[in-house]
């Protein structure tokens, strides 16, 4: 506990209400589904997924550095927390995807519909 | 100096007793930090193997908002409504964590009790509410068969809208089948349960109910489950092998199987982490209420606990995303 405490009540309800307000909004886009967004492409997916994977990138910030007090952690012990699984993610869900689209290019023409 | 030695050259205490604190981080905190780090790869690990399975099976895996569209106590359908109050519930349990720890820094004993048992009540509701989710996705909705090729077909009426058996199959079972109960047959003999309708029965409706079509898990340029016509129906529809209603780790009305073992196997493994949340928080609720960290002077394992019971949020955060939304 070697950082300051001063109390932020104020910044926690602001932090729930925007955190709501993402939810609030991705409920709205999965209910809704504009064809433009849902039924395009970008980079293997609709924009639509893309932009509720960017939403959802958003809340885990919100989450892990006001909730989980990780801007009050020195530099570089929020480096070897964040990083390290960032890095490890991305390396490990590029590849498999990649795979699942390989696996799906080969197999889907056998399946019989 | 031995060079496998372990004993630090400056002469400092090392971390036992809680004395050094590198990055300013006590032992407990630093490892929940650690623990989070490695729980957080397993879960993106199935997370990761999810996805995979997604691409691969990418042109006939289930729509989600026609897989969960239930609401407790109301009828009718209303996609992802049920699950963002689920997401929200859990958010607010969160925030009431922030609070207890926000309280602890200020030593305000009651208030620390107050928000835990907050953010124990709103766990619970959250487990309760996942629990009524996997209820209804196991028994299931509308009902389904399952040909000998292993595929799903449903069946929907003129708008496209998919319909229940119970809708439209009316004749008897014609079958004669009839469930074995112990008490009116060989009282040492048991099967499985059987399924409502037989198969003959709903080839039999079928034919009779010329506005009822099936559709198949095939997905469309249209994003849309492609809807077969009447005569293209019957032929997939005379090789059906199975009934199925509901869903389990074996067959599945909604679609691909191995999306319900998906499901069940992540929203499983989280509401476990879920359930160790609520029960390591009901611990430190009562340490509060003892005036444990009162008399040690901080109450810096409700925070240790309160990043457990984030962390827990946060991968909710991601299975929301992945499993409900994408």
């Amino acid at each position: 506990m070697g950082h300051a405490h001063e109390s932020n009540t104020k910044k926690i309800w602001i932090v729930l209400i925007i955190l709501t307000v993402i939810t609030g909004v991705e409920v709205w886009l999965g209910i809704l589904k504009p064809d433009s967004l849902y039924l395009s492409n970008f980079l293997g997916t609709s924009w639509l997924n893309w932009i509720f994977i960017i939403l959802t990138l958003l809340k885990a910030y919100f989450i892990a550095w006001s909730f989980m007090h990780l801007e009050g952690e020195k530099t570089w012990f929020r480096r070897a927390i964040v990083w390290t699984p960032v890095f490890l993610i991305c390396f490990l869900v590029t590849l498999l995807l990649i795979e699942g689209g390989y696996i799906y290019d080969t197999l889907g023409p056998l399946v019989k519909w | 100096m031995k060079s496998n030695s372990a004993v630090s050259s400056n002469k400092k205490e090392t971390w036992s007793g809680g004395g050094i604190k590198p990055f300013g981080a006590s032992y407990g905190k630093m490892m929940m930090w650690f623990f989070i780090v490695s729980d957080a790869l397993t879960f993106s690990g199935f997370l990761a193997a999810y996805g995979l399975t997604r691409f691969k099976f990418i042109d006939s895996w289930p729509i989600a908002d026609e897989v969960f569209t239930h609401v407790p106590f109301v009828h009718g359908e209303y996609p992802m409504i049920y699950v963002a109050i689920m997401t929200f519930i859990l958010i607010v349990s969160s925030v009431t964590m922030v609070l207890a720890v926000d309280a602890g820094h200020k030593m305000q004993k009651n208030k620390v009790a107050w928000y835990m048992f907050a953010t124990i009540v709103f766990g619970i509701i959250f487990v309760g509410s996942q629990a009524w989710e996997w209820n209804t996705f196991i028994k299931g909705s509308y009902g389904a068969v399952k040909t000998t090729e292993g595929k799903i077909l449903q069946f929907v009426n003129q708008d496209g809208k998919q319909i229940a058996l119970a809708d439209f199959v009316t004749t008897e079972r014609l079958d004669g089948r009839e469930q074995h109960t112990k008490k009116n047959g060989l009282w040492f003999v048991e099967e499985p349960t059987i399924a409502t309708y037989s198969i003959a029965q709903i080839i039999a409706s079928y034919n009779a109910h010329p506005e009822v079509q099936i559709r198949t898990e095939l997905i469309t340029g249209q994003k849309k489950k492609t809807i077969l016509s009447r005569e293209e129906g019957s032929v997939q529809l005379a090789k059906t092998k199975l009934v199925v209603e509901g869903a389990n780790l074996e067959v599945n009305e909604y679609g691909n199987t191995i999306f319900a073992d998906f499901f069940f196997f992540i929203t499983g493994f989280h509401g476990f982490h879920v359930i160790t949340g609520i029960l390591i928080n009901i611990i430190i609720f009562f340490n509060v209420i003892l005036g444990t960290y009162e008399k040690r002077g901080h109450y810096e394992m409700v925070e240790k606990v309160g990043l457990y019971w984030h962390f827990v949020d946060l991968v909710w955060v991601f299975v929301f995303t992945f499993f409900y939304l994408v």
